[in-house]
């Protein structure tokens, strides 16, 4: 054990899950006591799904090292499919737990399956060109689902698409007991909040553990030879497509699970929720924290989450200000004139830093 | 037919507009190499100023237009100058994050100044020509002509001029460009003056045929535009025309023909299969990869 | 590369903290003795003109109320939530932290559906100036709406309709990824089928192409029809009306009441909009004083005409006021004890208010209040 922890990266991974266990104990000792304000607890179960969410797209962006735009199209398919589980199985399986289980289950096979089909073409291309092909994808997605309708009745499930726009839920000819689970560009309605913040926390550590091993095995080590040289990966027998459709779809899997957890933590959900601007907004999480760095990545979605809500305060400057961060932020920590005046200002952490590094 | 021959007018009229905006687009890619995403707000400041210069000074249409092209160079300029050039040093991806914060900023700093509440954009070119069932309206003929004249003033710029030939030494090899005695710096400002320019030109042209004004007007045509560009090959001007014109037909078309609730849809899985067939574009140099 | 990441996380981190010590301690213009009214709405973001417009509303009246000094006091407070439900129940959440015991909002459908399920099971008494849908009420006995829902406003108009214009080829252009329009459509589609009206051609758009009309538009005019119904908001009615002239296609127009404020609209051509027909319950024009004075105390603050959005909630301000009168409520009191009191009272009061005179409750939630359809002459609404 002493040996293991020798290794840097074998610290680093273990500091990781306590820092993310020793957050929710604390988080979630507080929530007991009914200590936390509201707007805290009701941060809680977003925050996990948008750490999920930072984690499985540094997979991609930072491990596998290609720019993914559409990020928040596998977040809404898992987060649709969980609700159309959830909701579906109301009868059948009474347990709250059992259900929301089930729903991250489904919501990340159909988001891999979905990242199986986007993946395969995708990968075909590189760099700014497979962004534009992820982006594409993600809209699509959106779209598709804007158009779904589903409702259940005791007959099973009734699904429809709403191509022309004609139709709503009356079409799907169900019988009196039916329940609407989809409405087309109303999005779901009337979804039971099944998560927790218990599950969250299951899940980021769920999502740590296997993104960890992964990138310390010898699967791991293939992709981050592709992400570095692909050409020099190919020509050491690397199944170059092999390993990064594999990362590509474990990353969309993930994101599906965060998915599953967010639809359930809202009575409703519509899928214009996972545009753009939300893939975007994961990726900035990714970038901040740093490519590849996992911990980081953590941390700026726990920050960055909390962030709009702590502004607040500044009203209608609030998003203004969130803008001026962001900048301000990419220019101090890519900038090396304003890291080296940094330095000057702060003589402690550059000692500090150099002593980590 | 004079239903097809109408939308088939109004996807070049609306492809128009995307490719001059691809163009811009293309341009600053072609040399610094970044996504700029705030491209697109860039667009909706030249609306906002021009329709401030024809509805509070009464300016007439062109003076607007001058108006938003000198106040968007110089926020080009500035952008780049405070935003970009510090991180040219960096990897994409920072620049990428702080073209997105410069998008946020723009957007909410349109909000604050000009209110959230839409405005009505008068067409800088009311009116329309009848032929026969065909109606053609002449903001659509104006649009057309000015993606035209741009591109191929752009085009013999950038073949014939002393600094268009620095752009693509520039855009070939910023390195071996500077030890040839060419100011990279300033030729990169100047690539962002002409790029923001060109989207206060699209911005007037886009408000013209579309006729509404927000904060968020820009984000959805620059999305459109940048697709067109990639659609066309990245870095190539006639390809951010074509591709650009071909965007704006299809989703018409699209519309008209398929399921105007997928329009934006068929528009990306056209792409999509471009890519998969021609994976730099349509017009673009497949660059294959030294070992 | 280790040492940047670090210092990027520490950045960020640092900041947010500063920010969140900078304004801790701002506490509002909260009396103690005042009622503590919330709401919820986009106030930046693509739907912030609606957001703004309840804000000022509701403020407003709150100015209003407290200004004739009598026992009822109340302190507002308003938040963002971009229009996205997750972000309305940070924003819900927020307000409870304040010590919010009325909610006024939130003012898109979506927002409210979800902050509405939460209202429920906390029992915090909402009042919705603007959410339209039907799921906002359905199965809560706590909350209520001040303004049509959607299935209301199609039945309405596809009634009007052919009840005046019965011969007429209607073209419907809707928005299908947003549910205000697509419910009016579904419900004006299956009311005319009924009266036996004729749709000749049907358009969609979604907010991504929501700039241009000129394919449905074409469709339209080539599927020979001559009412146009839009049951959409203003902004891109505005851009419809504008393409149709440029087109040389002239149909009857007939609005909803998100078609209120196209007026208004800032440099709108406003003879493009003659001869418009909408069903609205509020008019900017309308003589009666109290429309008058809120008019021109709303123009006075905000230099703007304001729209529908604002007098549903400022309407809405004034149901929980006379609301909290009629029960002798006191502001000491929980929200929970509130929410019972109101609950009791609104679902028997009778209230006029600007977007409707003689309005009533069901204990379902959804208000009753007689749709009025005004045509435009001369840039201002008039009675047909």
């Amino acid at each position: 054990m002493k040996n293991l922890l020798k290794k840097k990266t074998t610290r680093t991974d273990f500091l990781t899950y306590l820092g993310v266990i020793v957050a929710f104990v604390i988080m979630f000792a507080l929530q007991q006591a009914d200590m936390l304000k509201n707007s805290t607890q009701g941060m809680l179960v977003p925050v996990c799904c948008f750490v999920v969410m930072a984690v499985s797209l540094n997979l991609t962006v930072g491990i596998l090292g290609e720019l993914s735009l559409g990020h928040a199209g596998f977040m809404s398919v898992g987060a649709f499919s969980g609700i159309i589980a959830a909701m579906s199985l109301e009868q059948s399986i009474p347990s709250d737990l059992a259900r929301l289980i089930i729903a991250i289950v489904v919501g990340a096979i159909c988001a891999a399956i979905a990242g199986f089909i986007v993946g395969v073409p995708v990968l075909r291309l590189q760099g700014d060109y497979l962004a534009i092909v992820t982006l594409a994808f993600g809209e699509i997605i959106k779209e598709l689902i804007n158009c779904l309708i589903v409702g259940y009745d005791e007959n099973g499930l009734h699904v429809m698409f709403n191509l022309s726009g004609k139709l709503s839920v009356e079409n799907l000819n169900m019988t009196e007991n039916g329940v609407a689970i989809i409405k087309g560009a109303q999005g779901a309605v009337g979804v039971d909040k099944l998560a927790t913040f218990p599950m969250g926390f299951v899940l980021v550590m769920l999502c740590l553990v296997i993104v960890l091993n992964l990138v310390r095995s010898r699967t791991g080590r293939a992709i981050l030879s592709i992400r570095d040289n692909r050409i020099a990966a190919e020509s050491v027998g690397i199944n170059v497509t092999k390993y990064r459709l594999m990362a590509f779809v474990i990353s969309a899997a993930m994101a599906g699970s965060a998915g599953a957890l967010f639809g359930l933590n809202y009575s409703t959900l519509s899928s214009t929720r996972f545009d753009f601007n939300t893939s975007i907004l994961v990726l900035v999480y990714v970038v901040l924290g740093g490519l590849g760095n996992i911990w980081g990545s953590i941390i700026a979605a726990v920050v960055l989450y909390v962030l709009p809500e702590a502004l607040r305060e500044f009203n209608d400057y609030r998003m203004l200000v969130y803008a001026i961060v962001l900048i301000l932020v990419m220019l101090a920590t890519n900038n090396d004139q304003f890291k080296a005046m940094l330095g000057r200002i702060l003589p402690k952490r550059r000692k500090g830093a150099a002593a980590n590094g | 037919m004079t239903e097809f021959l109408n939308y088939l007018i109004s996807g070049i009229s609306l492809g128009s507009v995307y490719a001059i905006i691809a163009l811009g687009y293309t341009m600053v890619y072609g040399i610094a190499k970044m996504l700029n995403f705030a491209h697109g707000d860039v667009i909706m400041v030249g609306g906002y100023v021009s329709f401030c210069a024809v509805f509070y000074l009464d300016l007439p249409g062109w003076l607007a237009t001058i108006l938003a092209i000198i106040v968007c160079t110089v926020l080009g300029v500035v952008i780049e100058g405070l935003a970009y050039k510090p991180l040219r040093q960096a990897g994409t991806l920072a620049v990428l994050i702080t073209a997105i914060g410069v998008s946020y900023f723009l957007q909410n700093a349109a909000q604050l100044i000009w209110g959230t509440s839409t405005k009505s954009y008068a067409s800088v070119m009311p009116g329309n020509l009848a032929l026969g069932g065909v109606t053609i309206p002449y903001i659509s003929i104006l649009t057309i002509a000015a993606c035209l004249i741009i591109m191929v003033v752009l085009t013999q710029f950038i073949n014939r001029s002393k600094l268009g030939k620095a752009m693509r030494a520039c855009s070939e090899d910023k390195g071996a460009a500077q030890l040839m005695g060419i100011h990279v710096n300033r030729t990169i400002s100047m690539t962002f003056a002409i790029g923001s320019a060109l989207a206060a030109i699209a911005g007037v042209l886009l408000c013209s045929s579309y006729t509404t004004l927000n904060p968020t007007t820009g984000s959805m045509p620059g999305i459109k535009a940048f697709t067109a560009a990639v659609f066309g090959g990245i870095g190539s001007i006639p390809g951010a025309f074509l591709g650009g014109i071909l965007l704006g037909v299809i989703e018409s078309m699209a519309k008209a023909y398929l399921s105007s609730a997928l329009a934006n849809s068929i528009v990306f899985a056209v792409l999509i299969i471009v890519l998969l067939v021609r994976p730099a574009g349509l017009l673009g140099k497949y660059v294959p990869e030294k070992v | 590369m280790k040492k940047r990441n670090v210092c990027a996380v520490a950045m960020a981190g640092a900041m947010c903290l500063s920010l969140l010590a900078g304004c801790g301690g701002e506490s509002g213009d909260t009396a103690d003795n005042a009622f503590k009214i919330g709401v919820i709405g986009p106030l930046t973001g693509d739907n912030a003109i609606y957001g703004n417009a309840v804000k000022y509303g509701a403020q407003i009246a709150v100015d209003e109320i407290n200004a004739l000094g009598g026992d009822i006091q109340l302190a507002l407070k308003s938040e963002d939530d971009v229009a996205a439900a997750d972000t309305s129940v940070n924003a819900y959440n927020t307000l409870k932290d304040w010590g919010m015991q009325v909610l006024v909002g939130p003012t898109t459908s979506g927002s409210s559906i979800a902050v509405a399920s939460e209202a429920n099971a906390d029992r915090m008494f909402m009042l919705t100036p603007s959410g339209s849908s039907a799921d906002i009420t359905e199965g809560k006995d706590n909350v209520f709406q001040v303004c049509f829902t959607d299935p209301n406003q199609g039945t309405a108009a596809a009634d009007y309709i052919s009840e005046n214009m019965p011969d007429s080829k209607i073209a419907i252009i809707y928005q299908n990824d947003i549910d205000y329009s697509q419910g009016i459509r579904n419900t004006f589609a299956a009311e005319a089928k009924e009266k036996g009206l004729e749709i000749v051609s049907e358009g969609t758009f979604t907010a991504d192409t929501a700039t241009d009309f000129s394919v449905q538009l074409t469709a339209a005019q080539a599927a020979g029809a001559d009412l146009l119904f839009l049951p959409i908001y203003y902004q891109e009615a505005s851009v419809i009306l504008n393409q149709a002239k440029t087109m040389g296609f002239a149909p009857t127009v007939f609005g909803v009441d998100g078609m209120d404020g196209i007026l208004t609209l800032p440099g709108f051509d406003t003879s493009l909009a003659e001869g418009v027909m909408l069903l609205t319950p509020f008019s900017a024009d309308a003589e009666d004083e109290k429309t008058q004075n809120f008019v021109s105390e709303y123009k006075e603050r905000y230099g703007e005409v304001p729209n529908q959005f604002a007098a549903d909630a400022y309407d809405a301000v004034y149901i929980v006021y006379e609301g909290l009168k009629a029960a002798g409520c006191t502001a000491d009191m929980s929200y929970e004890d509130i929410c019972e009191a109101l609950v009791g009272q609104i679902t028997t009061m009778t209230f006029d208010g600007l977007t409707g005179a003689d309005m009533t409750w069901t204990a379902t939630g959804e208000v009753s209040k007689a749709p009025m359809a005004v045509v435009i002459e001369n840039g201002t609404y008039v009675l047909p």
